[in-house]
């Protein structure tokens, strides 16, 4: 098997209720063994193209092919692929061992061999054995998870699609289970294609992010790109706190920012750039003592300060603009509220972004 | 002192309503058994009590009346059970959580009278009535009337005892979430198998409530038989009637309550049993 061949291919994906279009011209690959996950804010599509790509909703137009073949008519039972519901959607009035084995009593697996694989299953999902004849209304959220997860591996699927399974759960719990889905996907090597709201949770487990917007692939990239290069605006600040200055292209590695009546520098301003933004994290702005100790520098009123655990967040007002300094908690910043600070940052810790 | 304490304060401040309740409850049903020991056709709880109306029961024919009754409830049962599935899945279906609000409008025939809307249909169905007139003068056909049939008594309860069925099973089909049936889906099940393995369980308590309810309610049926079924056929309910009225034979007619009672209560014990109070219930 070449693990680098796409295994699932969307061309021009749409899906319209009534006049409203929910998902636009999808145009994505995903590679074989590959970790995907899709990020976007509330409503902008992701469950709708899930659906789609299982075969609970039909598209309205565009291609879904599978290695090739194309899948758009075929229903959901028929495809080789597998969710994990955000309500996990267990059989209530199932136990666990018989939620699992759920989709083998489908195939008319003999029962011995039912029970041995669901036990297997159980067995690297860290469930207990002997949880196999307890009722799943039973089990902790943890643990449904762990079955609703063991549910979707027993059916064997090429692809597992989940759309926000851990989103109930707490912090920490998700943390660990963030950490065991990833032991999964290594130690199974089937493709998972994953939904979050989370770009946190989307940065430590994907290969790839895709970032949705109003029902658009907005940019698609490995974390890191994701991280370090948005392409747009929307993708920036989805990534957490970023300072975001509207700005227009003066010279090659130079911007104008109207709001401060500034020049900025800036890194290589592409060809064709002419209005954009400039988007600078917190961690890369700094307190400085005079214009020379950075390559831009601002002049503002120290607002408010938060403790954030280890690190301090700093609001600085400049005009009617608030910026967000941010500073290990060790490395505290001396000013008092309401003194006037210069703040500053490098161009190359800077990123110029479209709309 | 000590019993207000092992009552506890969540008993002591339901104990008025309790009180009602029993009273309300309890006492006519105390007075029936009683009263079913005393001597035929007297009127005095005081006196000596004795099994005299239930061998009577035993030796008189009075049990085809309750076979017909159970009979007429079992067949009415399944008839509703039937129509009703279908019924309360497209609801669902169609109006997904507005639908035990929907089933509510079939509830408005109930604000007629059951006797009225039987003997509509008594003119609708008797001979030069709405139907065989209609199909006299416009066809010139005339065939028998199915008035005073027993098919006509089924008919007539199933109508008149379809809300009872069709309201809890709504209820019970849209419980199940549209999720779980995705997942059996997309877990490989065909329609048939999502049926049978999540759907018909998950709405196995609104199922099994609105077949208990119009059982019950079909067991004790008088009006069907007596206006569409011309009293060719008296059901247990009717010959109650007839020993507290006409017969003048309280104690007799108490025995047959007690009776009754007995058995639909152990018949809904036993489905109770075999379908497990916490699952009927939603342990969840
Ligand atoms: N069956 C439907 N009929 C009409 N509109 C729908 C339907 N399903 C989804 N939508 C609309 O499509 C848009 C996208 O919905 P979708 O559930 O895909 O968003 P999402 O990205 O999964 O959001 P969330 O993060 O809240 O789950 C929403 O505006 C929603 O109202
Ligand atoms: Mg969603």
């Amino acid at each position: 098997m070449n693990s680098r061949s796409p295994i699932l291919q969307l061309r021009k994906l749409t899906k319209t209720f009534g006049s409203f279009t929910a998902v636009k011209e999808i145009n994505l690959d995903i590679t074989e063994g590959e970790f995907f996950t899709i990020v976007g804010p509330s409503g902008s599509g992701k469950t709708t193209l899930l659906r789609m790509l299982t075969g609970m909703e039909s598209a309205t137009s565009g291609d879904i092919l599978l290695r090739g073949a194309r899948i758009n008519d075929l229903p959901a039972n028929k495809r080789p692929t597998c969710m994990v519901f955000q309500s996990l959607a267990l059989f209530p009035h199932r136990t666990v061992g018989q939620n699992i084995e759920f989709s083998l009593k489908i195939k008319n697996v003999a029962p011995d061999v039912r029970k041995a694989r669901a036990l297997q299953l159980m067995a690297q999902l860290r469930l207990p054995q002997d949880y196999y004849g307890k009722s799943v209304t039973k089990c902790s959220g943890g643990e449904r998870q762990r079955v609703a997860l063991a549910r979707a591996l027993a059916y064997d699927p090429d692809i597992l699609f989940f759309d926000e399974p851990l989103s109930a759960i707490d912090y920490k719990l998700r943390k660990t289970l963030e950490k065991e889905l990833k032991d999964i996907h290594r130690e199974t090597g089937k493709t998972f294609i994953y939904i979050t709201h989370s770009l946190e949770e989307a940065m430590v487990m994907s290969d790839r992010i895709g970032v949705m917007r109003a029902g658009q692939l907005v940019q698609v990239g490995s974390p890191q790109q994701i991280y370090s290069a948005p392409e747009t605006k929307f993708v920036s600040e989805f990534i957490g706190d970023v300072n975001v200055m509207a700005v227009t292209a003066k010279g090659s590695s130079i911007v104008h920012a109207a709001e401060f009546g500034v020049d900025i520098a800036s890194p290589a301003v592409p060809a064709g750039f002419t209005a954009g933004h400039l988007v600078v994290r917190p961690e890369s702005l700094r307190f400085i003592e005079n214009r020379s100790g950075a390559e831009n520098c601002l002049e503002g009123r120290l607002y408010n300060e938060y403790v954030l655990g280890s690190r301090i967040q700093y609001q600085v007002r400049v005009h009617d603009h608030v910026f967000i300094v941010e500073k290990l908690r060790q490395q505290a910043f001396a000013g008092q509220r309401d003194d006037n600070v210069l703040i500053g940052w490098d161009a190359k810790d800077s990123i110029l972004v479209t709309d | 002192m000590n019993l207000a304490k092992t009552i506890g304060p969540g008993t002591r401040h339901a104990l008025p309503i309790l009180l009602f309740l029993l009273v309300g409850f309890a006492a006519p049903l105390l007075a029936v058994i009683g009263f079913s020991f005393i001597p035929a056709r007297s009127f005095s709880l005081w006196q000596s009590w004795s099994l005299g109306n239930y061998i009577e029961i035993f030796n008189s024919t009075s049990y085809l009346s309750f076979l017909w009754s159970l009979g007429l409830a079992a067949v009415t049962v399944l008839i509703l059970a039937m129509i009703c599935y279908p019924i309360a899945y497209g609801l669902a279906r169609v109006f997904g959580k507005y639908a035990t609000l929907v089933t509510l409008l079939f509830t408005i025939p109930l604000f007629v009278s059951e006797n009225v809307r039987l003997y509509g249909w008594v003119l609708f169905f008797i001979k030069n009535g709405v139907l065989l007139g209609t199909l006299k003068a416009w066809f010139g056909i005339e065939p028998e009337s199915w008035l005073f049939t027993n098919g006509i008594i089924v008919f007539g309860m199933v109508y008149v005892y379809l809300p009872f069925m069709l309201f809890p099973m709504t209820l019970g089909v849209s419980m199940v979430p549209d999720q779980t049936r995705d997942a059996a889906f997309d877990l490989g099940a065909t329609r048939w198998q999502v049926f049978k393995e999540v759907e018909l369980p998950l709405s196995m308590p609104g199922i099994m409530i609105g077949f208990l309810l119009s059982f019950v309610l079909a067991v004790g049926a008088i009006a069907e038989a007596k206006v569409l079924g011309g009293q060719q056929i008296i059901p247990i309910s009717h010959d109650i009637e007839i020993a507290f009225t006409y017969a003048q034979n309280w104690p007799l007619g108490a025995a047959l309550s007690v009776l009754l009672m007995l058995v639909v209560g152990t018949m809904v014990l036993l489905v109770l049993r075999r379908f497990d109070l916490d699952a009927i219930l939603g342990r969840r």
